[in-house]
This record gives structure tokens, sequence and C-alpha cells, in this order.
């Protein structure tokens, strides 16, 4: 059993399958970018993309994901540190206050964006709406979102 | 000086950390040897417990050890006002939230196994869960040491309320409701306490009062303040929230780290959150508004009664708040206030952004738009005629005329940027044209608030500034960061003071065992008074610095700039930051400061309800505009316009996330936010039926950034963290009013038809 997370290969030991994938990825991979928010799915701060669709870990078991391509907050970055443009434009806009939503937030919208290099403000909230964020009112998410997207154009 | 909400790039120092995930959250640390902690709750709201059965929980694999009340080194009852709060449930199940035991094992899942196997046994007893009949009846009490279930009470007595109702031309009289509200911060309470070598109890946890966690820590292990120490961890928001219930949380792991000698984490689960933690006070209010024909407000009577539910928390300080601000920002010579806190079996109340005012002003500011449509005048009309100017007296006998008193300049402001005149007169006032069922409105609201604690609490803060020998420099600052990005304006005000580039600074984690107490995080203050202890501590240095070095730059002390990353003497002398720093070594002098910015005396007479209540003021004032199905009753914001005068702006784009934050928030108070409870017990206990606003409940918003710096502030910055939320429930009732002409006098405005 393999999955790939972040562009690496795993090799998956026979009782990690049944584990919870939030619980996997935080305590077996050590990737901490992965919140625990709510734990039943509502409010997205687990939320990792798989085969560039949003999911939320927290509601998703080891075993579905075997054999997909997870994505993490931790791989969206260049090895080298570069920051993924959208992260900087989270940055820029000042998208980022306590930053427990932001993994999510720039997950969500990253594959938003692989579908929607041209999208509208409404556009935008649609496509977040699942995410929740409590500090910023997410008019500076929008913002770094409608500002990344020329990078996906 | 004004800004408009357009785009300017944004800083903060912790951004990089948490766009990638490498900003480690208190639980997501490890520790050798950690073990988990999980608490365990009884079904009860009321009940004398009899006994705790921990031995089947015991005996489960995995479990280490069941802590209850009776294994507690030091103090059980602990609480920043009264010490009425059980760390752990001992004689009394208060309210469904207290827990009764701690499961510790190897691992969490094997702690929350065991937690249902403990067994309590209890009698219960008639739940208390109504205000104004807990204070009728003294013979079923929360506490019964009290004697009564009154936490306490606030007066304001000015003038004579009777002959100026009698002077009055027509009098308002209106109950008003608001509701329980739950933070909502996305990050749950979670602590890991790890003990030293040293016998130093070392604390993580996601709290926004690191001090007073440190007390109820010392508390229930029964130890010093020097053998605890509380170090910052990034936090997923606060919001108020994290102030008693995470520092208990922080207590409750310490004593289980204490007890078998290894690290323990323990975090919850967000049931266990909105279970336990505090919540924003429901308010029942009376209020009674004597105008007279000339449009003045003559008379004010209120009561109003806050549910403080099972523990006081901070409820004297927040009912407090109401008092003083109980006529919102309006001059009135005649008012008689009581606001009484009252014990229930409810979930406790506490702190949360706002502190008292969301409530009062929901009140306030609906009251004075039903005068000035009573009085066939505009409701500006009728603000302007009655809001505090320079100069003016407060309901408190406090004089307005320590700094720029901007109420008309915020309005004024908003009317133009949101064409209030214009859109006022379109509103649709309950009848729409044919074919369409949206009805119109626009509505408005004005406050003003203390700023900083005020007479609640003594109010000072400190700063370190220590310079290294390659010309960076460490910064710390007893404030905490919370989210909203405290550090990185510390860091701002640092440079500028300093004359540097922002780059030299490293903001220093901050460790309760290193920067002197200055108190919590709360009440809009963090810009204030640790910019107040920054800029002080940067004038040290530069005195100190300037002294040794006004030789080698040609002048004296108080001729030396710092600027550009330099120092400037006469005659074109100039040393760089570097070979200042230099030569200070060289001298056996250290670029080191220490800066305490003690807020300016303030005064209260519990007696009268009068005294200079807050050393200086906040002006503000949003207007919204929406939309109301006429048919389903469904609420749509349209458009939000806010101004605030914040003193000076530090970090604009932060600032502005403040705004739009508060604002998104004061949306959800308005139109949907409600903590539900049945006998008692919260039913919406997760993010699936409490509901918080979402990004498309929220429209895009404009921030107007007013400017007039505060000469009590020696950054000249005031704050705006609560402000921003406190005014969007009343501009929304009043928009909603003009949209379907139904007042709506509780909150919140599920139905808007």
């Amino acid at each position: 059993m393999k999955i790939r997370v972040n562009n690496q290969d795993i090799e998956l030991e026979s009782e990690q399958a049944a584990k919870s994938l939030m619980q996997f990825l935080r305590e077996d991979l050590g990737l901490t970018g992965v919140k625990n928010g709510c734990n039943i799915g509502a409010c997205g701060v687990c939320t990792i993309l798989v085969d560039n669709t949003p999911v939320r870990a927290c509601k998703k078991l080891v075993q579905d994901v075997v054999g997909h391509e997870l994505l993490t907050i931790e791989g969206m970055a260049q090895a080298d540190g570069v920051l993924h443009p959208l992260q900087q434009a989270f940055i820029d806009a000042g998208a980022i206050q306590c930053g427990f939503c932001t993994p999510g937030m720039v997950l969500v919208a990253h594959a938003f964006l692989l579908k929607n290099s041209k999208p509208t403000r409404e556009q935008i909230r649609k496509a977040i709406m699942g995410n929740l964020c409590r500090c910023t009112g997410y008019q500076q998410i929008v913002d770094a979102i409608e500002m990344a997207s020329k990078f996906y154009q | 000086m004004l800004k408009t909400g357009s785009f300017t790039p944004a800083w903060r120092h912790d951004a990089v950390a948490k766009v990638t995930g490498s900003a480690k959250y208190t639980d997501d640390l490890v520790f050798p040897n950690m073990v988990h902690a999980v608490p365990v709750y009884a079904d009860y709201v009321h009940a004398k417990i009899n006994a705790i059965d921990t031995s089947e929980a015991e005996k489960l694999p995995g479990v280490i050890r069941v802590i209850t009340a009776k294994d507690v080194i030091g103090k059980i009852y602990w609480g920043q006002i009264n010490r009425d709060y059980a760390m752990l449930a001992a004689e009394k199940i208060r309210y469904h939230g207290d827990v009764c035991a701690l499961v510790v094992a190897e691992t969490r899942d094997a702690a929350v196994l065991a937690a249902q196997k403990v067994k309590i046994d209890v009698i219960e007893l008639p739940p208390i869960l109504a205000v104004e009949k807990a204070l009728e009846d003294p013979t079923n009490l929360v506490h019964e040491a009290n004697k009564t279930n009154l936490v306490n009470h606030h007066k304001i007595r000015r003038g004579d309320v009777t002959r100026g109702f009698a002077n009055a031309d027509f009098i308002l009289e209106h109950k008003f409701t608001t509701q329980f509200i739950e933070h909502g911060y996305l990050e749950p309470e979670t602590a890991v306490c790890v003990p030293r070598y040293d016998g130093v109890m070392e604390v993580y946890g996601s709290m926004q009062h690191p001090f007073s966690t440190r007390r109820f820590v010392a508390a229930i292990l029964g130890a010093k303040l020097s053998d605890v120490e509380v170090l910052a961890v990034p936090m997923g928001g606060g919001f108020g929230g994290k102030d008693d219930t995470a520092a208990i949380v922080c207590a409750r792991t310490a004593l289980a780290a204490r007890l078998i000698n290894r690290p323990v984490k323990m975090t919850y689960d967000r049931e266990w959150s909105i279970r336990e933690s505090y919540k924003r006070h429901p308010y029942i209010v009376y209020y009674k508004m004597g105008v007279t024909k000339e449009a003045k407000i003559n008379a004010v009577q209120c009561k109003i009664y806050a549910d403080a539910g099972a523990y006081t928390s901070v409820t004297p300080w927040v009912t407090w708040r109401s008092t003083v601000q109980c006529c919102g920002p309006y001059e009135v010579a005649n008012v008689y206030c009581d606001t009484y806190g009252v014990y229930t079996n409810n979930v406790f109340t506490g702190a949360m952004r706002g502190f008292g005012s969301p409530q009062i002003n929901f009140m306030v500011e609906q009251l004075v738009e039903m005068a000035a449509e009573k009085l066939g005048i505009s409701a500006i009309e009728f603000r302007k005629r009655n809001l505090v100017k320079q100069g003016s007296i407060t309901i408190t006998e406090q004089k307005l005329d320590q700094h720029v008193v901007s109420s008309r300049e915020v309005l004024e402001k908003v009317i133009t940027a949101i064409d209030y005149e214009t859109k006022i007169k379109n509103c649709s006032h309950g009848k729409c044209a044919d074919g369409n069922d949206e009805l119109y409105g626009i509505g408005i609201a004005n406050s003003y608030r203390g700023m900083s604690l005020g007479a609640e609490g003594i109010d000072f803060c400190a700063a370190i500034i220590n310079g290294q020998f390659d010309g960076s420099i460490l910064l710390e600052v007893g404030m905490h960061e919370n989210g909203q990005g405290a550090e990185s304006a510390m860091i701002l005000i640092l440079a500028e003071q300093l004359g540097v580039k922002k780059e030299r600074i490293r903001y220093r984690r901050s460790s309760t065992s290193q920067i002197a107490d200055s108190g919590t995080t709360v009440a809009s203050r963090a810009t204030l008074m640790g910019g107040g202890a920054v800029t002080i501590a940067a004038s040290n240095l530069k005195q100190h610095m300037a002294e040794l070095l006004a030789a080698e730059l040609g002048c004296k002390p108080e001729a030396v700039k710092f600027q550009n990353d330099n120092l400037y003497g006469n005659d074109g002398k100039v040393l760089t930051w570097e070979q200042a720093v230099h030569k200070l070594f060289l001298k056996q002098a250290y670029p080191y400061a220490f800066g305490v910015f003690q807020a300016p005396r303030v005064s209260w007479d519990e007696e009268t309800g009068s005294g200079n209540a807050y050393f200086t003021w906040v002006y503000a004032c949003q207007a919204v505009e929406l939309t109301v199905n006429r048919k389903t009753g469904k609420v749509k914001i349209l458009n939000v316009v806010a101004a605030h005068d914040v003193g000076k702006a530090i970090n604009p784009a932060m600032l502005l996330g403040q705004f739009y934050g508060g604002i998104t928030q004061g949306i959800g108070y308005a139109l949907f936010e409600e903590v539900v409870m049945r006998d008692g017990k919260i039913i919406t206990n997760n993010f699936n039926t409490y509901k918080i606003p979402r990004a498309t409940d929220v429209p895009d918003i404009t921030g107007i950034i007013v400017e007039n710096h505060d000469p009590l502030s020696p950054s000249k910055a005031k704050g705006i963290g609560e402000p921003a939320l406190e005014l969007m429930a009343p501009a929304i009732a009043n928009a909603i009013y003009n949209a379907t002409g139904a007042r709506h006098f509780s909150l919140p405005i599920k139905k808007a038809i």
C-alpha cells in the first residue's frame, strides 16, 4: 500500500490503513499544517488536496486515499523554501491573522484556481465558503486569491 | 488624515511560518515521554457530588491515573476576581461544563475511552436558569456561601431622572434581550505542560493571558510564580475567549504533569470547548429614554441584567463597561442605571471582543433612531445634537478634553462615503415595487469606547530592548500575540522610534519568567499599552546611547538624531547603527533598555457611578446596506462602510483586517449566531450547528482609517480590536427597520420580517 504525499512516496504499514487521515498526517508524518478544528468536517482547517481536489482529512481514513496523490500545505512551497505565488499573495494581501485556517484556505484556493484562473470575487467567495475563518472577515483572503489568479492563467 | 481601504502590501513577521504550515501551535508540540489528558464531565447542570468512582477507568489499558479534586496539590478554587471557580469540581456541579475528573493515559484515544468509565454519583438540585428568577429566590443558590445569586451591582446616579423625565416631551421605553455567543476561535483549547529538571513547570498553551495562566497554574500546584514559566506559542484565535478557560485547562494539565512527573498534553475536542468555555453575556435590559422636542436626550433610566452563568469570571468588569457606556456616545444630564451580574447554572460568561458594549449599542443606537423618527427629524441630525464633542462631560462626569473627540468626524466620513443621505430616501419601509421581493434598507450606528482596562484594573506594560553586538535587536513586550499581529506592530513601532530597519529586530519569544507581568492582551490594549512600553523603552535606549556617544558625534546628547539606521551629530558627523553599538560595547555599556508605560490615572466611585473611567476614548461609525426578502425574511448584506479613529495607524493592512474581522463577527452576532441551550445544556456544540459567518455571508467592506494622534499614548496609537465589532448589530437593526418597518428588540434577528 502506497500513497504519495507532497511528491514523496510513502509505504504504509498495514495498521495505518484504518487510521484517521488527519491523525496519520499530523502524528505519523509530522505534517502539522493539517489542523484540527472540529473533527466533523464542518470548519475546513484540516483541508488537504487529493489529486488536486479539496478533502477534509478528518472525514477520511488512510485507506480511502491509497494510490492517490496528496498535497498538504507543507508541499506548497518549493524545496528551497521559495513560496508559491499563492502563498506570497496571502502574505501581501494581509490574509493571515491567527493562521489556523490558513493552510486549508491556501489549499482550497489552489484547487479552485487550477480550475478557474479568472474568477470573480463572488466566485472566490463561493469557492472558500466551506472553510471558516474567524479572524479576517475573509476580505483579504479574497484579495489574495484574486491577486494570485494571474499566476494560474 | 484619511486613508481608504485600497490595497497596501501587508507585513507581519510570522506570516511565512503560518502560510507554510511550519508555525507550531500547542497541539503540534511533542515532547519525549509525553502522555495525554482529557476532561471528564457529568451530564448535570446543578448537583451535589456524593462520590466519584475512578476504579473502573483506572483498570483500562494505557490509563496512568485518574485525577479528581482531592488530588489537587494547591488551591481547588481560583478566579481572576472572585475565587469561585472549582478547577476540578469538588462538592458541587454548577454547570454542564464542570470538569469532575481528568483521565491521563499513554494515548489520547485510551484516555477518551476511559473517561466514559468514570462514575459520578450525585444528588440533582433544581437548576437556576433565568436571571431575574435567580435574584428573586434566595433559597436556591449557585454558590451557597454567597447567600445570594448576585455577582455584582454597578450604578450610575447622575442628575435627577425624575425631573429629567418630567421635563421630557416624550419617553421611549423598551425591553431588549441578547443571546449567548461563542467566540468560535478555530483552535480549541489546548495545553502542554512539561515538568523541567530544575523544578519549574513549563507551560505551552493557547491563551491570551500568560500571566493569569501562570497564576492559575501556580495556584493549583501550590507553587511560586517563579516556579511556573508560560511560554508563548502561536495561537489560533481568542477574541477574549482564551482568558479564564484557557488558563484553567493549562492549570489542570500542569497538575497532571506534576502528579505523574511526565509531560502532559490536553487538547480539547470542539464539543468540549463549546460545552465548557465561557461565552458572551446575554443581557436583559429595561431601557427608558426621555427626549425633549429640541431633540435632546434628557434622561435615561435602565436596568441591565447580565447572565454570569456559574462563575464570576470577569462579569463585574464586563458589566462595568456596559454601565459606563450605557447611554452610548451621547451627552445625557440625568442618568439612573443599575447593572446586575447574576449567577445561574448556565454556561459561565466572560470576556468577549466588545466586552459589554455590543449589547448596549444594540439598544441605544436603535432608540436614538426611534426618537428621531418621533420628532420627525433625521437620525443623523438627532445624533449630532446629542453626540459627545470636544470638552463634553460624559455620563460619569469625565471631561473629554485630553484627546481629539472625533465622534462627528467619523459620522460624517461614513455618511459621505456610503452616500447615506441619498440612500436613506430609497429605503423600502416595508413596501417594494411589484414583482420584487427584496426590501432595501440602509442603517448606521455610532459608538465611543473607553480604551484599555480603565478603572477595571491595574494597567501597565513593560518592554525590553536588547541590542546585540552585531547590530541586531531583540525585542520583548508583555503583550501576547493572539493572531492579530501584535508582535509585528511592536516591531514596527520600535523600528520607527529607533530609526532603524525593521529587519534588524527580532521579536523574542515571550516568557512569563523574562518579561514583567503586563496584564492580559484584551480590551484592545495591545497596541496602546504595548506600543507605549516600546516607545518609552526606545526613548530610554536613545537617551542612553546619545549620552555615551554625543562627544564622538560632536553635539549635545539631546541633539543626536536616530534616522536611516544611523546616528547623526553635528557637522556631518555620523555613526552607523553597527558602529554606534560597537562603540557602546567598547565603553562596557549595553544597548539595552527597559520601558514601562503606566496608563494615566483613572478613577471610579462605585456609589455614584462617576469618575474618569478611561484615560482615553475612541470614536467609530459604521453603516450597512442590506435587503430583506419579504417572503422569507432572509437578510442579505450588500455593503458596509466603517470609520474608526485609531489614533495612529501602525500596520494599515493588519488594521483593516481588524475592521473586516470585527465587522464580520458583528454580522454573525446580529443575524444568526446563538448558543442554544436546553435546560442549561448546550445543543449547538460544534460548527455544524453553531454557525459563524462564511465568506458568502459578508460583502466587501470599506474601511476608513481616521488618525487623530493621541497625546496620552506614547506611540500616538489607540486600538481597534473591539470597536470594530460593537456597531454592526445596531447598524443592521436600523437598516432592517428602514427596509421592513419592523423594529427588533432581540438578538439574533433570525427572521427580519
